[in-house]
């Protein structure tokens, strides 16, 4: 297959970039995304040009560390996939690709595709932990926990972090992540202790980090690659409202 | 009270303050249209008059008055703030945005709709609210607001005696005039845009989206945004088309 890609290059955080675009012929059907980017990268090595840089590292669908926001979609036009499970099949013959960083205040451009996405780590560090005591793994089935609220829990925790749920949001709001996170931890016995704190302040980090705020659209769970629901939004509002109001 | 500021500013608790506000506005909605079907009693608008007159000169009405002015500013005043603010999320936009293939159109543009709402809530306070409270002249014909009458030609009177004004004649004056008529169905329609997201979103914002019970909710708002906007907008096409 052939394809027209419009790839966003900047050398650094401080060069205002441009969209590059380039010419790529023979990629088969069944090559990935990130294949069909590690070709072009070749050619333009052969060629003497800088390669584009982009995030990737398991190429499995389980790290997170993949992005790109492809044809106005975070992770391109498949459902619940990460772009390194997106196959170059997904796209038509001779079809033009508009390739661009996550936006968001937040995530700075570090170079072309590459953006800083460590403010979710802080939004993590602020409350996103259980706190237990070290030494041999207690007993498994001391603590009983009903099958629904584990899966539930599991559920949330299929969050790989990735950040598709900012780039999507109109208001780069980062809520759909953070309630994974609440839900995940929340949800279990041992997320209680610290429940009411670690909503307060992962909501408060995630302010400061400068994410948008919720407005409903919804279009982080019709773009999470882990299908997280936003019933967890709901969650999280309702755990935000309790601990502020009520507590 | 830190608490409470804390919590009122922090990204959750502005849209708290925006979904009860809308909720909030969504009752006065409901009491407003039920009030405003005394319009089609066929008694040269004896009953709305004495609907009108009560809404304003009730010392009770009078007091909520107050809260629904306070409803209206909260609503309005963080709509702009958190617009503002998540505007200065992304200060770098993208070049191509596929927003269709994610999410729908009204959830989007609340703004805007609310935008075009305020606009019209200004037309529709200067026709109405104004005239009859503020300067005692029609805008539409620019005449001077005139006292009730009966069917039988006898002045329409209060229980304690005073003359009650014709809101019905500014009402029909106004919807006689095509532009009027024309601002009031947009207004309408931008309503139920906006209500269709609007209602659920609040309950979502309240943390209350089970999936037991959502259906039900989101049922509700769907009935309600086209059955709020569809009451109000029999008035103008009653006026206009059938009486007109």
């Amino acid at each position: 297959m052939n394809f027209t890609l419009r790839v966003w290059r900047q050398k650094n955080g401080n060069d205002s970039g441009k969209f590059v675009t380039y010419q790529i012929q023979n990629i088969s059907a069944d090559t990935s995304f990130l294949e069909m980017l590690d070709i072009l990268n070749e050619e333009l090595i052969a060629k003497g040009e800088e390669p584009v840089a982009f995030d990737h590292d398991c190429r499995e669908g389980i790290c997170g560390s993949c992005s790109l926001y492809i044809n106005g979609r975070p992770h391109g036009p498949k459902q619940l996939v990460t772009t390194c499970q997106t196959y170059m099949r997904s796209f038509g013959e001779g079809e033009t690709i508009t390739i661009e960083p996550w936006r968001a205040k937040p995530f700075k451009v570090l170079k072309d595709l590459i953006v800083d996405r460590s403010a979710l780590d802080r939004i993590i560090q602020a409350g996103g932990y259980i706190s237990v005591n070290s030494g041999s793994a207690p007993e498994a089935n001391s603590i009983a926990i009903p099958k629904p609220i584990a899966e539930a829990s599991m559920d949330a925790a299929a969050c790989i972090g990735c950040g598709a749920c900012v780039a999507a949001c109109k208001n780069a709001s980062a809520m759909l992540f953070v309630a994974a996170k609440v839900s995940h931890l929340g949800l279990l016995p041992q997320g209680q202790p610290e429940a009411k704190e670690r909503v307060v302040s992962m909501i408060a980090q995630m302010d400061a980090e400068g994410f948008g705020s919720c407005t409903n659209t919804y279009a982080c769970e019709a773009e999470c690659p882990k299908g997280i629901s936003v019933t967890n939004i709901a969650r999280l509002n309702r755990e935000f409202i309790s601990a502020n109001l009520f507590s | 009270m830190s608490w409470f500021l804390k919590f009122v500013t922090s990204s959750v608790g502005r849209k708290f303050v925006t979904g009860l506000t809308g909720l909030f506005l969504v009752s006065f909605l409901i009491v407003h249209l039920t009030g405003n079907f005394s319009l089609f009693r066929a008694d040269n608008g004896e009953a709305f008059n004495v609907y009108s007159h009560f809404m304003g000169h009730n010392p009770l009405i009078r007091v909520m008055e107050i809260g629904l002015v306070l409803g209206f500013g909260i609503h309005i005043f963080t709509a702009i703030y958190l617009q503002l603010e998540n505007k200065k999320s992304r200060p770098i936009g993208y070049d191509k945005v596929d927003a269709s293939a994610n999410s729908s159109l009204f959830s989007r543009t609340m703004f805007l709709s609310g935008s075009v709402i305020l606009f019209f809530l200004m037309v529709h306070l200067t026709n109405f609210f104004v005239p009859h409270r503020v300067t005692g002249k029609d805008v539409v014909d620019g005449t001077a607001v005139v006292n009730a009458t009966k069917l039988d030609g006898s002045a329409l009177l209060a229980s304690d005696g005073q003359p009650i004004k014709d809101m019905y004649i500014s009402v029909a004056t106004a919807f006689k005039n095509p532009i009027y008529v024309a601002i009031y169905l947009l207004g309408l329609i931008l309503l139920a845009f906006h209500l269709n997201h609007g209602f659920q979103s609040a309950f979502q914002t309240f943390g209350l989206n089970n999936k037991k019970y959502f259906p039900l909710i989101r049922f509700i708002g769907l009935i309600l945004s086209i059955a709020l906007p569809a009451g109000f907008a029999s008035m103008p096409i009653y006026f206009y088309f059938i009486l007109g």
